[in-house]
């Protein structure tokens, strides 16, 4: 708010600039993404921790610790957030030879 | 994910690591001239590859799927980033074709190395058919596929001390 805006000024909000904001496009387009990690026979162990530190800024320990459910259990997820950045995420993994996917955090 | 085969190395001889880091952010490579020149001819190969036919079968690997459940969305995707991660990809190749002979790297050129290295064992794995935990126990020499299986293991070798030397930067 303006420190000059007059306190006593009359507001008058006209009916049709209350809008709800649509829902359901809402829920859509600002829905989590998860990216997602996938074990692959290739990928050596000590390279893929290193990419998670390096994309992500994760500690060696949450790094390995991924690492290791993608090696064990098959997939991991890596990171999520909003749609832009799981593209910009799943981009960068790409560049560094990983086999990942996005989806959304239902 | 794989491993690089200690066990059975093509060298037989046990061997320093080919990536030292000496200082003020250098690295110093200690490799064979016929390492180097293989370095040299497979990056140079990849990056024609890349560039002339990025669908070919064994480049597969190096341009995943990201939403394999929604083709309207995946064709998106790729729309947007395809182009850079070719440019990527023939950037790399270049750059550590043209720096396999050096004997000092920075730290910039020794991650092109990396990515590069990584890529081109994503090709001979895929080219091999790699697709178990462990990778092939013995090299049999009348193999036609005996090259690249020992091209696929020393670049395994070369990319574990990368890796080694540049995860503990601090």
């Amino acid at each position: 708010m303006s420190p000059t805006a007059p306190l006593e000024a009359p507001v008058e909000i006209a009916p049709a600039d209350i809008r709800e904001p649509d829902n359901e496009m809402f829920v859509v387009s600002d829905r989590p993404w998860k990216v997602i990690v996938w074990n692959d026979p290739i990928n050596l162990m000590s390279y893929v921790t290193f990419v998670f530190q390096k994309l992500f800024g994760y500690s060696k320990e949450k790094a390995t610790k991924l690492m290791l459910d993608v090696h064990q259990k098959g997939r991991a997820v890596v990171s999520d957030g909003p749609r832009e950045k799981a593209e910009m995420d799943v981009f960068r993994l790409h560049e560094h030879g990983l086999w990942a996917t996005m989806e959304h955090d239902d | 994910m794989g491993n690089y085969g200690t066990r059975r190395l093509i060298m037989s001889q046990p061997r320093q690591s080919p990536i030292v880091c000496c200082d003020e952010g250098l690295y110093e490579v200690t490799l064979l001239d016929a390492e180097r020149a293989l370095i040299a001819k497979l990056m140079a190969e990849l990056a024609e590859l890349v560039e002339d036919d990025s669908q070919a079968d064994m480049l597969t690997r190096l341009f995943p799927t990201a939403l394999p459940n929604d083709p309207e969305a995946e064709a998106e995707f790729q729309d947007m980033v395809r182009r850079e991660l070719i440019a990527t990809r023939i950037e790399r190749f270049k750059n550590t074709t043209n720096t396999a002979q050096e004997g000092v790297l920075n730290r910039e050129q020794l991650e092109d190395w990396m990515g590069a290295v990584n890529d081109v064992r994503l090709v001979l794995g895929t080219q091999l058919d790699i697709s178990q935990q462990e990778d092939i126990e013995e090299l049999d020499a009348d193999d036609p596929n005996a090259m690249a299986q020992s091209a696929y293991w020393f670049f395994g070798w070369l990319l574990e001390h990368i890796v080694a030397t540049l995860a503990n930067e601090p």
